[in-house]
């Protein structure tokens, strides 16, 4: 009996007791999701066009935070050492598209995605052959984001927001509103849905797989940028942040891997649930839930809903 | 059953012209020095034994194959490789043989993929669905209604086509290919599979785009009764070779034919 009170009502006292505690808890939840949720964002949009899961978008994040902060270190001004980094994803994709998908054509998907650790492994080397191994700083406060914290006495004690987070939320929400709009109101949408459908027949009907391509690896770089700086700025630029794309894959289950609002809400359930998790129901299981909680909330779904809450689901006559 | 016009002053100019084709994998000859016209305006089919080359043909014809030599010329232009894409903008639209179709979408969605080369609006105007693109997605839309009439399809067009019986697959198919308002129709086995009726179905359908729109159709068929009914004109190949080109009269009664198809007398 004892054990149930402990995991059904205790936690909802200790909320009700210090409501301070929890809307911090929320808060801390909800950025986060927003940064889980960007990083499924980049999965979703390849996975969208080609039917295939990009195991090499954590490394594009890193290479585009490394490039960022590599040509900034050379003495290029912040603001067009971003551009350049645009730039440079922009090449990325064509390069991507002109030697890597384009003799691929009407291969099946587990090519495709063993393709993509390929290009994993190419961009490990050739980040260190240029950047180094070395963990670099990100360069928040040259590109004008703001630090310190924000103090709220409310909830019958202190709320603290860091101004990166409230930045990294403005900027996430901006970035995947854009993009959602984008890709579900343009004809680019259906195509891109054609593409992963059937290379063959989207080829038939006059779409051009290559313009599709460079289209979606170009968005999936930009997001890699703006999750490199985001994820960055919160602890260093290294290899070791490539691991955080293994924490997009319960957003990805639990959201539907073809949404990209379900990216969105996959990253805030997964965000706010571990954090409440970990710091309600953590102390039970001696803390550090954090760390595989998502992975059984992803699990459960796998079960009852595996095409996600938002994603597509296919049934096949055989 | 249409009677074949065997006067060839009658039928259109020529629409595409294949001279000279040949492809090979490797050391596999697909096909051999073929050359043949399609006019517009006629129902051209292609036939022969398996493995005669005849999708190899098609697949040359809109771009997925570059043939190693000969010459192509479509609307009076000639090419020599070309990308399905460029094909498609070119105005030739198809089919296939074993489906290809987008199988998570529905076939209201699937047809109106057809009409992606006629969508112009900018996507700024898309974003807000207002404007011009507003109208354009309105007239899009009543196109592929139109279409959707015509095959008989309305009570499926909300249905994920991956979900649908074959024959309706195809009819899906087609009503894609149809949506593009194509100059040049190539149908690679569009009956294969189907039941009688459906062949009717097929046939009936065929026979208007060709008759209603003025469609030109090259088709690959395997049943004989439906490509002697269906075609103006007929080309056969066997191994990669053109062995017979003529009316479906001529053809039945070609020797070389007679002998693809049925063997060496003994």
């Amino acid at each position: 009996m004892h054990i149930l009170y402990q995991i059904f009502v205790d936690p909802f006292v200790q909320m009700g007791a210090a409501p301070d505690l929890l809307v911090q808890t929320l808060w801390d939840g909800l950025v986060a999701g927003v940064l889980y949720a960007l990083i499924a964002l980049g999965f979703v949009l390849i996975f969208k066009a080609s039917g295939v899961f990009n195991f090499a978008q954590g490394i594009m994040v890193v290479f585009a935070a490394l490039t960022l902060v590599g040509l900034h270190e050379h003495g290029v001004p912040a603001f067009v050492a971003l551009g350049l980094t645009i730039v440079v994803m922009f090449v990325l994709a064509v390069g991507v598209e002109r030697l890597m998908l384009r003799p691929l054509v009407n291969q099946s998907d587990i090519i495709l995605f063993m393709a993509t650790f390929g290009l994993t492994y190419f961009l490990i080397g050739l980040g260190q052959l240029v950047f180094g191994g070395n963990p670099k700083v990100m360069i928040t406060s040259d590109l004008y984001l703001p630090s310190g914290a924000i103090e709220f006495k409310k909830f019958g004690g202190f709320v603290s927001l860091q101004k990166i987070d409230i930045a990294a939320v403005i900027i996430a929400s901006i970035m995947v509103a854009v993009l959602a709009v984008f890709f579900q109101r343009t004809r680019i949408g259906r195509a891109l849905r054609a593409v992963a459908d059937s290379h063959q027949a989207a080829l038939s009907v006059g779409i051009s797989l290559e313009q599709i391509w460079v289209i979606v690896w170009f968005a999936a770089g930009v997001v890699a940028i703006a999750t490199g700086i985001m994820w960055g700025a919160r602890s260093e630029v290294s290899f070791s942040l490539q691991i955080i794309a293994l924490k997009a894959l319960p957003v990805l289950i639990l959201g539907g891997l073809t949404s990209i609002p379900g990216a969105i809400v996959g990253g805030l359930i997964i965000g706010i649930g571990e954090k409440l998790g970990e710091f309600y129901w953590g102390p039970l299981l001696g803390g550090g839930i954090e760390s595989w909680l998502a992975y059984v909330i992803a699990l459960g779904f796998l079960v009852f809903r595996p095409q996600g809450l938002f994603g597509e689901k296919i049934i096949e006559r055989i | 059953m249409r009677a074949p016009s065997s006067n060839e002053a009658a039928l259109g100019e020529v629409l595409l012209a294949v001279e000279d084709v040949s492809l090979t994998f490797g050391g596999v000859r697909a096909l051999t020095g073929v050359s043949f016209d399609i006019r517009k305006g006629e129902v051209r089919a292609i036939i022969g034994p398996n493995g005669a080359g005849k999708t190899s043909m098609l697949n040359v014809v809109n771009g997925f194959y570059q043939p190693q030599s000969g010459r192509i010329t479509f609307k009076g232009e000639v090419r020599t490789s070309m990308r399905p894409y460029a094909a498609a903008r070119g105005g030739i639209a198809r089919t296939f043989q074993n489906l290809a179709l987008f199988r998570g979408m529905t076939t209201l969605d699937n047809i109106l993929a057809g009409r992606t080369l006629k969508m112009h609006c900018g996507f700024f105007w898309q974003l807000f669905r207002c404007g011009p693109a507003l109208r354009e997605e309105v007239e899009h839309r009543r196109r592929v209604e139109e279409i959707i009439d015509f095959l008989e399809i309305a009570a499926i067009r909300k249905i994920q086509v991956g979900r649908l019986p074959y024959g309706l697959q195809k009819r899906v198919e087609l009503g894609r290919a149809l949506a593009m308002e194509p100059d040049l129709l190539l149908l690679d086995e569009p009956m294969a599979g189907m039941n009688l009726e459906e062949k009717e179905d097929m046939s009936r359908f065929i026979i208007d785009v060709n008759q209603q729109y003025g469609t030109t159709i090259a088709l690959i068929e395997h049943d004989m009764g439906v490509v002697m009914d269906l075609s103006d004109r007929v080309v056969v190949l066997d191994y990669g070779r053109k062995i017979a080109d003529g009316t479906p009269d001529e053809v039945k009664r070609d020797k070389d034919v007679i002998r693809a198809y049925l063997g060496e007398p003994q």
